[in-house]
């Protein structure tokens, strides 16, 4: 129910967006994220964006995995 | 970066299950609170992959489980009544209530419809201005603020046939309602995604305060909540308590705060009607004073009649952490997917139909 997938924004048109979920096409509210940006991700629920995915920290995730994994 | 792959990486999976093999030696009891969580683990197969001494419960973070009979008997009087429109999330037209489901009463002639938003539904207002078409607002502090812009849309555009039914519920209160029940001995919580989305992580901080339980908020792939295990076995062990974060792309301390404070100027705190639990004060939302015209509680005069469980049911304590649905006698048998008995073998994120989907019918 609180599921919410990555979509990337396409355009953006007032407090309506165009968002590419893997290929297809929607059109979403981003009323509850006005911060966002043309080639951010979003985390969409529902129709709406809910969070503007921050590229930094999910990079900072990834290494933060690899090092875990790696430590002994 | 799609955000998805990069998080599904079975290499750095097993490097990160080899080490939390290796760091935790204590029995640990985690609650993954989200049905979002409890489909994520047993869909990647990671329950089977921890350590023995690492037991995961699943709580009641699935809205259309726990949702009260009481309630959907309310739906399902709504849909009796003449020229109205009942528009609902998909899962929540097949639960059976007392007597009846929103699906029975579609196929005895009520016009329900599913629908994938609150915006959707708003447009089959627009669209049917002779009917009263409401919307049936289940949904936790993710899906309470895409209501809220709805109403507001409503009132924007002067469409005055749409209502909603608030069901929603609030999960800081009912955590603490189940700690403060002292049924189940917790040492970790996986706090969830996309709640936190909205709220953060600051207002679980009163659980490592007062109950001294781990607590990390989690995203959803499978190295989120490995990451997300690890980060609570490694306060475990340490014998520290703290709200933690490993979802930090999607999820910040101070939420989403113009999410916050729609939602804040729609709804206000309200007591709600929990399944297996009862009436818990201040873990709902009403709409406000100055929303009531879109109140389909205040605007619709019906008479559900008592409500009742169904017998043998005991979804009420598989949502708290008591029971699993290996317990209950009419899993497996009378209660399954295609013929549920109770809510968490209908909602794909119920405890239930995860267990039946995904395997898990012999522990």
């Amino acid at each position: 129910m609180c599921l919410a997938i990555p979509a990337l924004v396409k355009s953006i048109d007032g407090y309506q967006a165009e968002v590419d979920i893997d290929g297809v096409t929607r059109r979403v509210s981003i009323q509850l994220t006005p911060e966002v940006n043309v080639g951010d991700y979003v985390l969409l629920h529902t129709g709406y964006a809910i969070s503007v995915i921050d590229e930094d920290e999910a990079r900072e995730t990834l290494e933060l995995l690899k090092e875990l994994s790696e430590a002994q | 970066m799609k955000y998805v792959e990069e998080f599904r990486n079975p290499e750095l999976a097993k490097k990160l299950i080899d080490r939390i093999h290796r760091r935790s030696t204590r029995p640990a009891r985690l609650m993954e609170f989200c049905g979002g969580h409890t489909v994520a683990i047993f869909k990647h197969g990671l329950r089977q992959l921890l350590p023995p001494n690492i037991q995961m419960l699943s709580g009641p973070g699935c809205p259309v489980c726990v949702t009260s009979s009481a309630d959907l008997d309310r739906a399902i009087a709504l849909s009796q009544l003449p020229n109205v429109i009942i528009t609902s999330f998909g899962d929540m037209i097949r639960v059976p209530g007392s007597y009846s489901s929103l699906r029975q009463a579609r196929a005895e002639g009520s016009d329900i419809r599913i629908v994938y938003s609150a915006q959707d539904a708003l447009y089959i207002a627009s669209d049917n201005p002779d009917k009263s078409v409401i919307f049936i607002g289940i949904g936790f502090e993710t899906t309470a603020p895409t209501v809220a812009a709805t109403i507001l849309q409503a009132e924007q555009e002067r469409i005055n046939n749409f209502y909603v039914l608030s069901l929603h519920k609030l999960c800081p209160p009912i955590m603490k309602t189940l700690l403060a029940l002292g049924e189940v001995r917790l040492d970790g919580i996986i706090c969830p995604g996309h709640v936190s989305a909205i709220i953060g992580s600051r207002p679980y901080q009163f659980i490592p305060d007062n109950y001294d339980i781990a607590c990390v908020v989690s995203g959803f792939e499978p190295l989120d909540i490995l990451l997300c295990i690890d980060m609570l076995v490694n306060q475990i062990e340490t014998g520290r308590h703290e709200v933690e974060i490993a979802y930090r792309r999607g999820v910040k301390p101070e939420g989403n705060q113009p999410a916050l404070e729609l939602m804040g100027s729609v709804f206000e705190v309200s007591e709600a009607d929990w399944r297996g639990i009862g009436v818990v004060p201040t873990s709902g939302l009403m709409l406000k004073k100055g929303y009531r015209q879109f109140d389909a509680g205040a605007n619709f005069d019906i008479n559900p009649g008592p409500s009742h469980e169904a017998k043998g049911c005991i979804c009420g304590s598989i949502l708290r952490g008591v029971s699993t649905p290996l317990d209950c006698k009419l899993f497996h048998n009378s209660c399954t997917p295609e013929h549920p008995v109770g809510p968490c073998m209908v909602s794909s994120e119920g405890s239930c139909a995860t267990y039946y989907n995904y395997g898990d019918t012999d522990e």
